[in-house]
């Protein structure tokens, strides 16, 4: 089985590649450029590319998809699907499902509900700490044999500054990244949007952005004291990345994504208090907008991810402090991206952007995905940068609509997504 | 007669200025133009004269159902909306559900889809959750009265006070009022905030600086810390009630550190201006804000309030109620 994707510009960051060209995807695996050249060749399909970026199969490295557990609000089936409607072959789920994700039965009941249903590669992640509970950790070592990718209380932070040292100290053993939302929960306390006028006027708890700086700001101390890389998820304030910055300045091993709403929205966007403007961390500021796309036009920022947190409506449309955290990300998060960074901001150009996607994810948890080079797995993501569309809620693969972008007109989207050599989606 | 207007009352709004009232809901006095919080003040004025008739009751809302809901326990604000609802001769059902009851299983839309099936034409919701009232207002077809959401807004709260200085100063626009307090987790402040300055008058904040933070400087009012300064040049002093519970000892360290440096005291209140107003929401803890000898004082108006209350909370039933419907 061979497929020629033709004439498209083939981005590949891994390689320093940006050139118009053919890429030849044999067997499930990307063929070697002489393979082309060989008239011999047989092909089976031939997709025209002509005006569309090649780019490899795109990693989000920051997803919920809820089983086990809760499979009201999506499913592996379901995400896998939003994932290659949004243009990623391979995605990393978060562990607080229920059970979470803190034993390695858990981890091989995913992996293979993944292998029967899912139309991209699943990747999983163990909790660091027992039932995400912050207080013992979880069997790491098993965990790992199991096959999990990194380890993260995700949705939680663990609190304990000792307990988070020495998950650090064990995780290094196995070569496991430990990624951290990062929350201290005194200073949060009940707080549902950011700490600042908005919340002053709506007489919402207030969520200050101190309370995930002081923790990306202790991060970087373990990461320096342990020498752990440790990977702050989800970044909202321009604080974050100040510290991050000035972090891996001085060559700590300390990483930072950054979600597609924390850039394309501020806390003003709550003052009709809809659910569906509801995330952890909260919607910010323009001067942290400005703030974190600086951290990605500089280098601070090397990931971006989508925090895909699906919920059911009738979870979402309750009083605003009542409501769960979280949006859907999968769909739109290319695009906005492309929309705010590469478009309209002019921050970063595709190639960077690509590289968020691919590469530095792939390095991050030490993937073997992420790149074209040959007898890598065809996983492929051919973009269309300029094609406009409108984000219909209603026409997500999804089983949940819970999206504060709906009705949104973007510039650029993938226009079609292989994995292992076949189409898992395409427009 | 009509509906649109209270009969037999000498101040009364002309219908023209009533038909300037096209909303279903109050939700926010942020929402409110200074000519909308006039005509509910205008209407309040003209049903203000029905409670002091020997038959205190006019039919402007007669055959209509008002539905008291009240999520959060409340006393003061059900019975004066309940006395409302009956001096315009609506039929009052009072629901209240423990915030528990809720969170076990129906939800607010829930319970909005009900109260709909019973054929409510107005709610009253007082609920713990800021942006409850509106949650209902743009789901439901009857109209929504906001009893105050969470520390969002309480609209006839402010509107009252805003009555009360008015009827006593002759105007709201020019005159410095000062809100003491608790003023973040206030939603009575928050309110005033808005009526008051949309009406012109100069507004102060005092209070401990953990409860009165300077991101309210950014509507338009001053903060300080200080209560001496504001004494001698204030027209009126709000004092809110000030609580001490679990959630509040990072705020301060006491009530009695409170009244020391906050309290309206004796020694206090004698620097006010002669003809400064005293006002409370109430419930008022004596000895605490303010002085139990204060609090009884000529300068006093916080029983006007009450009264007040009343006539307001009747103009909002009946533009929101009756326009819309009758």
């Amino acid at each position: 089985m061979s497929t020629l994707l033709k004439n498209g510009r083939i981005i590949d960051p891994a390689n320093r590649r940006d050139e118009i060209g053919d890429l030849l995807l044999v067997d499930g695996r990307i063929a070697d450029q002489s393979a082309i050249r060989n008239p011999q060749s047989a092909i089976d399909d031939t997709i025209d590319c002509t005006g569309l970026v090649i780019a490899p199969g795109l990693i989000d490295i920051h997803v919920h998809f809820r089983e086990p557990g809760q499979s009201a609000k999506e499913t592996i089936a379901t995400g896998s699907k939003a994932a290659a409607a949004g243009g990623f072959t391979t995605v990393v789920c978060m562990p607080n499902t229920s059970p979470s994700v803190d034993n390695p039965s858990v981890v091989t009941w995913i992996q293979e509900k993944a292998r029967a249903e899912a139309c991209v590669n699943i990747l999983v992640t163990g909790a660091i700490t027992k039932g995400i509970a912050g207080e013992e950790l979880a069997p790491i070592g098993s965990m790992y044999k199991a096959g999990i990718v990194a380890l993260t209380d995700d949705g939680h932070c663990v609190q304990n500054h000792e307990l988070m040292r020495r998950a650090l100290e064990y995780a290094r053993m196995f070569g496991l990244v430990v990624m951290d939302h990062c929350q201290d929960y005194n200073l949060v306390g009940k707080g549902v949007m950011h700490e600042g006028y908005w919340s002053t006027v709506l007489g919402l708890p207030g969520w200050p952005a101190l309370g995930e700086e002081i923790i990306v700001q202790r991060n970087a101390q373990l990461a320096e004291l342990t020498g752990s890389p440790i990977h702050c998820q989800h970044l909202s304030s321009g604080g974050s990345v100040r510290i991050l910055r000035e972090a891996r300045a001085r060559g700590i091993s300390l990483t930072g994504e950054i979600c597609p709403h924390h850039i394309a929205l501020t806390d003003e966007s709550i003052r009709g208090f809809d659910t569906n403007f509801k995330m952890n961390p909260p919607l910010r500021t323009q001067a942290d907008i400005d703030e974190l796309i600086g951290g990605i036009a500089d280098g601070t920022i090397t990931i971006l991810a989508s925090d895909h947190a699906p919920h059911c409506t009738y979870e979402k449309e309750v009083e605003f402090d009542m409501a769960p955290f979280g949006i859907l990300g999968l769909e739109t998060e290319l695009s906005l991206f492309l929309d705010i960074l590469v478009h309209k901001r002019k921050a970063i150009d595709l190639s960077r952007l690509i590289e968020l996607y691919t590469s530095n994810p792939a390095k991050l948890l030490g993937l073997e995905s992420g790149t074209l080079s040959p007898g890598a797995a065809a996983d492929v993501t051919i973009i269309d940068p300029g094609l406009e569309w409108k984000v219909d809620k209603e026409a997500s693969a999804s089983r949940s609509r819970n999206t504060p972008f709906h009705g949104w007109e973007l510039k650029g989207r993938a226009v079609r997504t292989i994995v292992g050599g076949k189409t898992a989606w395409a427009v | 007669m009509s509906v649109r207007s209270p009969k037999s009352s000498a101040s009364t709004t002309d219908p023209q200025q009533n038909s300037a009232w096209k909303r279903k809901d109050l939700c926010a006095i942020q929402d409110l133009s200074p000519q909308e919080i006039t005509t509910i003040l205008d209407t309040a004025a003209a049903f203000k004269t029905v409670g002091t008739r020997e038959i205190k009751k006019v039919p402007a809302l007669r055959g209509k159902t008002m539905v008291n809901f009240f999520v959060e326990p409340s006393t003061r604000t059900r019975t004066s909306f309940e006395l409302a609802a009956h001096r315009l001769s609506a039929d009052v059902v009072n629901i209240s559900a423990t915030t528990s009851s809720l969170t076990k299983g129906e939800t607010l839309k829930d319970t909005a889809r009900n109260l709909e099936a019973l054929h409510a034409d107005i709610i009253v919701l007082r609920h713990s959750s800021a942006g409850a009232a509106q949650f209902l207002a743009e789901r439901l077809r009857a109209s929504v009265v906001n009893g105050g959401d969470g520390a969002h807004e309480h609209p006839t709260q402010a509107l009252l006070d805003t009555f009360t200085v008015r009827e006593k100063k002759g105007r709201v626009e020019g005159l410095h009022v000062a809100i003491i307090g608790d003023i973040l987790f206030s939603r009575v402040a928050r309110s005033n905030i808005h009526a008051l300055t949309k009406l012109g008058a100069k507004v102060t904040l005092v209070g401990p600086s953990t409860l009165v933070p300077r991101e309210f400087e950014k509507l338009g009012v001053q903060v300080t810390h200080d209560i001496e300064s504001i004494l001698p040049n204030a027209d009126v002093v709000n004092l809110l009630r000030i609580q001490h519970e679990r959630q509040r000892k990072e705020y301060f360290p006491s009530l009695g550190e409170y009244t020391s440096f906050f309290g309206l005291t004796k020694q206090r209140a004698a620097k006010l201006k002669p003809d400064c107003l005293i006002m409370h929401p109430g419930p008022i803890n004596r000895g605490v804000e303010i002085d139990s000898d204060v609090a009884d004082s000529n300068a006093s108006v916080i029983l006007d309030q009450v009264t007040n209350g009343l006539a307001v909370r009747m103009a909002v039933l009946y533009l929101c109620g009756g326009t819309r419907l009758g």
